[in-house]
């Protein structure tokens, strides 16, 4: 199942990790939700947690922050085994687990007390101030004073993810921290993201949203069916797949013989032009080539497989069916 | 700072290790934070106004029903002579069902309430250590009994006094205490009543683990409450009554005899200790290792 799975280069034992696991398994019953995980996340990294809805990440998170009990396997956060250091490293995580949930009849600024309260290393002297740059962070200063049942789902995500900045993090687990948001603030949280990652900050964030995923991680790991299918830098992952090369063109049988003719592999037309694997090929001979045939080119592009091809090629099924 | 380097300044703010952390540990912080949560939630508040408002009306009710002079037998005009027999009559009304109903709907809140609105998972990741949480939502059951009885003492207090002066008490061995030496009954029994009401909150605290649905939980509690009514009242097990959690709940009456009678009092304070060590040993048990996936 794993041509990506083996140690990558990036996270062997010399590494310093910032979540480890080891054969983590966790069954429910007879239904195994995650099996075997070999989690590596290097300190620093930016981890997409990539996978179907029910391929376990959620479980795997809950698991790593101590909230379930693994049937087999062990973790450690920050060089704490989970779920015995828990106490100990947990301070240092910030996390965003399944959603977020407050008390509805409390502020968003009461929320963010009650959680500071409850932390004993947070200093009750700085709490004001660290809760109003926790608010600051996501925009939601201003409505920081309103019940939480009247915040729109967009904002409670946000009131969530102040939760998890209200101390000094070293590492954030975030599960679907973009969920509910709208396209401004799927980029504020992007931007918050890179941010936090340039102070060093590790951050774990799952997802489903492929395109988030793409345009913040370093490193990746996808999950099918309990189990991790791919995982190492955003490039290894990714490397084992070629470019394709694509012709829009009035003439897609032309062109596709030319193509085969110059070598391309896996040619085949499509509607409205032609595709094939260049293989090395310049993609300006290509073109020429084309050209010359006596195709008119309307539009020539060289692609990566989007990470989503490459999703379904690793979880071999639709993206939203659960697993 | 570059990217492999976590922000060593944040370090230096965390408190040191040692002592600092054990005075932290030993933080009100949580617990008072608790409380706000409780007594802030409307719901509550409108709970307390319900157990404030029997003995106003119990006060009024007996004031208009019971001329002052005139011929009536000389009983009732001693009884209420006083007006502290107000919030004993209202705590005696209000144990069977107002009470226990006041924690329980606090216990369901307390582990179910947070599991059901998610809350949990994050109070857990803060971290809150789950024995910790226990021993402050345990705490926070045990100021919420103080609460609701002493606003009915008070209520009843303040509306007897009012109506009917702070004239000497009646002890139900006949003889006549002063006013002072009353009001220090009252506390007495509303310690009492607070004491056995804890347990319950012990036994609630249990049940709250077991679901995530808080009504459930509250249900569940009242229940138990009521079974152990009726099994109390059964002559035929009476074998089963010192076991009982309610069996001498209104034995506060003998802390108003002349000198007070303790036998019972003690009696109910040990069940009440039994049933807040074991159930909250239960609570624990059933929490400590308990998988979060609300």
């Amino acid at each position: 199942m794993t041509q990506h799975l083996g140690a990558p280069a990036t996270a062997g034992p010399g590494v310093d990790l910032a979540i480890a696991t080891r054969g983590l398994t966790k069954r429910f019953g007879a239904r195994v939700a995650v099996d075997g995980l070999e989690l590596l996340v290097p300190r620093g990294s930016v981890y997409g947690f990539l996978g179907p809805n029910g391929s376990g990440k959620t479980t795997t998170i809950r698991m790593l922050l101590g909230l379930v009990r693994p049937s087999a396997g062990t973790s450690s956060l920050l060089g704490r085994p989970i779920p015995q250091g828990a106490q100990e490293v947990l301070p240092r995580v910030g996390s965003l687990v399944e959603g977020p949930a407050f008390h509805p009849y409390l502020s968003g600024r009461a929320n963010l007390q009650r959680l500071d309260a409850a932390d004993l290393t947070a200093d009750p002297r700085t709490a004001r101030q660290r809760i109003d740059a926790a608010l600051d962070r996501v925009g939601l200063l201003a409505t920081a004073g309103k019940r939480y049942r009247a915040y729109s789902l967009g904002m409670r995500q946000r009131l969530a993810i102040a939760a998890a900045l209200l101390m000094p993090r070293e590492l954030l687990v975030l599960d679907e921290p973009t969920n509910g948001l709208d396209p401004q603030g799927t980029r504020e949280v992007r931007h918050l993201v890179a941010s936090l990652a340039s102070d060093g900050t590790t951050v774990f964030v799952s997802s489903h949203l492929l395109s988030e995923v793409e345009q913040m991680c370093t490193h990746l790991g996808v999950m099918s069916d309990g189990r991790l299918v791919a995982q190492g830098s955003t490039s290894e992952v990714r490397g084992g797949s070629a470019p394709t090369a694509r012709v829009l063109t009035g003439q897609p049988a032309l062109a596709a013989r030319i193509m085969s003719g110059l070598g391309l592999d896996d040619v085949q037309t499509v509607p409205g032009g032609a595709r094939g694997v260049p293989d090395g090929m310049a993609p300006e001979a290509i073109v020429a080539a084309l050209v010359e045939g006596g195709v008119g080119v309307r539009e020539f592009t060289v692609t990566s497989p989007s990470l989503e091809d490459l999703f379904v090629s690793l979880t071999g099924e639709g993206f939203d069916v659960s697993g | 700072m570059s990217a492999a380097e976590p922000v060593v300044t944040e370090v230096s703010q965390r408190p040191p290790l040692g002592r600092a952390l054990l005075s932290r540990r030993l933080s009100t912080r949580l617990l008072r934070s608790e409380l706000r949560l409780i007594g802030g939630r409307r719901r509550n508040q409108m709970g307390l106004l319900v157990l404030a408002a029997v003995p106003v009306l119990m006060a009024v009710a007996v004031r208009l029903s019971s001329p002052r002079e005139g011929g009536g037998p000389d009983f009732l005009s001693s009884i209420t002579s006083n007006g502290l027999f107000v919030p004993l009559a209202a705590l005696t009304v209000e144990l069977g069902l107002f009470l226990p109903l006041a924690i329980a709907m606090l216990a369901g809140d307390s582990v179910a309430g947070e599991a059901n609105l998610g809350t949990l998972r994050y109070l857990l990741t803060v971290p809150v250590g789950r024995t910790r949480l226990l021993v402050t939502k345990f705490g926070s059951l045990v100021v919420g009994a103080l609460w609701g009885v002493a606003v009915v003492v008070a209520a009843g207090a303040v509306a007897g006094i009012a109506l009917f002066g702070t004239g000497p008490m009646l002890t139900l061995s006949g003889t006549e205490i002063s006013f002072g030496a009353a009001v220090w009954r009252v506390v007495l029994v509303s310690l009492y009543i607070a004491a056995g009401l804890a347990a319950l909150g012990a036994v609630g605290l249990f049940i709250s683990t077991l679901t995530e649905q808080p009504l459930a939980a509250t249900v569940a509690i009242m229940i138990f409450t009521i079974l152990s009514w009726i099994a109390d009242s059964v002559p035929q097990i009476s074998w089963l009554h010192p076991w009982l959690l309610v069996d001498q709940w209104m034995a506060f009456g003998d802390l108003l005899r002349d000198p007070p009678f303790w036998d019972n009092v003690a009696q109910g304070l040990r069940v009440d200790l039994g049933y807040a060590v074991v159930f909250g040993l239960l609570a624990w048990a059933r929490f400590a290792g308990k998988d979060i996936t609300s």
